[in-house]
């Protein structure tokens, strides 16, 4: 089943024409209406003229992550707030998050593209669809709203927690499609069976995402929960989910050429990998007028198969995402910068400049432990400065990373001297 | 005033830190007179009165530890019924609140001896001293 035919069938040759053309759009669009990029571009040389060939695409400077921050809230838009009818954002690097807007087209792009992954994976008008990623200014949640709205699904927008209601939900709907984090999934079908009414539900498909799933977690969640589960890739920078999705023969994720420009580098010397090896993902927005993304470093480690799949779709499939070059953590679905945590302890003048973080996952549900060491022992006087100091922790990194954390005082210097300096993070979610 | 320095510790709930606490005050031959720890679920607060709480003090933060030094009141109280409720009458009825407090039983007189940490030091000990209640000095603890 497609939701495009004849999008999704285009031959590489029409793909390719069609890319090109787009990205010389994008290169006039961008030097035309965003300073930062008209700089970078007249810097680098660069003209919609000059981009003859889609490898061409190589004297055009990177985008990073870096840059939508010092453009931090709208600098890096494409068009005035006038023609902005969304806004969303994830997390950044520091306390301020990185922003995205989108203009009516990008919407409309949007659920198209989510729309496409929906069908790849089976989904169809019939189902009812159960959407358990939170919403709000996460874009995951409103992405597959809107892409499986367009395909005539029925939409229930549970957002996610308050499991035992959710249950009860999809039992009383009979829901057919589960839309979630997998360790969030995996959770449900436990919490189902411990109120034994797994039996119940009517779950057929799972669309997964916005965190990484092993194949072993994900057939334990099919188990389970008795679906198929597929999974789908993306970010706010490119637009939320969307980017790219599993069909049913699950080998690889579906990119949607026609708006995505996907390479492949290497992360250290920058260099523009041969087609097929493994390398950090770099991705040029096509089609996005709200904020385009020139060539922009997703810090992903994946690689890109070209080849025609046996559904018949001839966009090309990236791997499962392999890995980071940077230090960013999924926790629960959410991106976790270390360098997020370090600005909002960096505030606090009574702890020392030490800190560990340690991961761990309970019951499918991760959590996340800020070990910092108490400097000052003026706090020590009483109990409630103590406490004081751990509640306003603990506040100021669930403004900043959105998520519950665990803040412990611990000893002064017992960081170090246990685990040494470059063991900040301790990741035990994948030791049993 | 019979100010008393009183060292408080930050420590961590888990095994050993009390052995390792104590005998970096047995290696500095200090003396304890009086001890006192209360716990949260992750960490707890050790308070000792010691012989040379400078001396404590200097040791345990080469050690690392996070310290601090309060002043606290020590209280002579009869050890005999009713003794406790007449200091916290008198600290009640002037509108003083403890904080905390702990005692011991000293081995050289009749007296119990409470130390209580309040707010205010100085107007507590005039309260204590005009209701006739003894108030130990620092000289008087180190040397028990």
């Amino acid at each position: 089943m497609f939701f495009q035919k004849d999008a999704e069938t285009m031959s590489r040759k029409q793909i390719e024409d069609l890319q090109l053309e787009r990205l010389k759009w994008l290169v006039d669009y961008c030097s035309k209406n965003i300073p930062f990029y008209h700089d970078r571009l007249e810097k680098a040389g660069v003209t919609a003229d000059k981009i003859k060939c889609l490898e061409d695409i190589k004297y055009i400077p990177y985008t990073t992550k870096a840059d939508i921050r010092d453009n931090y809230p709208f600098g890096l838009f494409g068009q005035p707030t006038k023609n902005i009818v969304r806004i969303h954002a994830s997390s950044g690097t520091t306390g301020k998050p990185t922003v995205v807007g989108y203009t009516k087209n990008d919407i409309e792009n949007w659920t198209t593209c989510m729309a496409r992954l929906c069908v790849a994976s089976g989904a169809t008008e019939d189902d009812i669809a159960q959407v358990a990623f939170g919403y709000g200014l996460f874009t995951g949640a409103l992405g597959l709203h809107y892409g499986l709205e367009r395909i005539g699904a029925t939409v229930v927008p549970t957002s996610s927690g308050n499991t035992e209601k959710q249950i009860m939900l999809m039992q009383d709907f009979q829901t057919t499609i589960l839309v979630a984090t997998p360790s969030y999934a995996q959770y449900i079908g436990e919490k189902a069976r411990e109120m034994g009414v797994i039996d119940k539900l009517n779950l057929r498909l799972g669309l997964f995402g916005s965190e990484g799933c092993t194949e072993e977690l994900r057939s334990q969640i099919e188990k389970t929960l008795g679906v198929f589960a597929t999974d789908n890739y993306g970010m706010s920078e490119l637009m939320g989910p969307g980017v790219s999705g599993e069909c049913r023969h699950r080998c690889g994720l579906h990119i949607n050429e026609d708006h995505f420009l996907m390479e492949v580098i290497d992360p250290e010397t920058l260099d523009v990998l041969p087609k097929g090896s493994k390398g950090e993902l770099v991705v040029t927005t096509l089609t996005k007028e709200g904020i385009p993304m020139l060539r922009y470093r997703t810090k992903d480690i994946t690689q890109i198969d070209y080849d025609t799949c046996k559904c018949g779709r001839t966009f090309a499939r990236m791997s499962k995402i392999m890995g980071r070059t940077d230090d960013m953590l999924k926790i629960r679905g959410v991106n976790v910068f270390p360098s997020q945590i370090e600005s909002v302890l960096m505030n606090f003048n009574n702890i020392a400049p030490h800190y560990q973080l340690v991961i761990t996952r309970a019951k499918f549900t991760d959590a996340l432990e800020v070990k910092i060491e108490l400097a000052d022992g003026s706090l020590l006087e009483n109990y409630s400065e103590l406490e004081n100091l751990r509640n306003a922790i603990h506040h100021d990194l669930k403004t900043v990373l959105g998520i519950e954390t665990k803040v412990s005082l611990v000893e002064h210097k017992s960081l170090e001297r246990f685990q040494g300096k470059a063991k900040r993070i301790l990741d035990l979610r994948n030791e049993s | 005033m019979c100010k008393i320095r009183q060292i408080s510790i930050f420590v961590e709930n888990k095994p050993g830190r009390l052995r390792e606490m104590t005998n970096i005050l047995k290696e500095n031959e200090i003396d304890i007179r009086a001890v006192s720890i209360s716990d949260t679920k992750d960490f707890g607060i050790l308070r000792v009165i010691v012989n040379d709480p400078e001396k404590a003090c200097l040791a345990l933060k080469e050690a690392d530890c996070t310290v601090t030094i309060t002043d606290v009141l020590a209280v002579g109280i009869k050890d005999s019924p009713g003794g406790l409720f007449t200091v916290m009458d008198s600290l009640y009825n002037n509108g003083i609140s403890v904080e905390y407090m702990y005692a011991f039983v000293s081995k050289s007189d009749d007296y119990a001896c409470v130390i209580l940490r309040v707010s205010d030091n100085e107007k507590t000990a005039k309260i204590l001293a005009d209701s006739g209640v003894k108030l130990y000095t620092s000289e008087e603890i180190y040397e028990m």
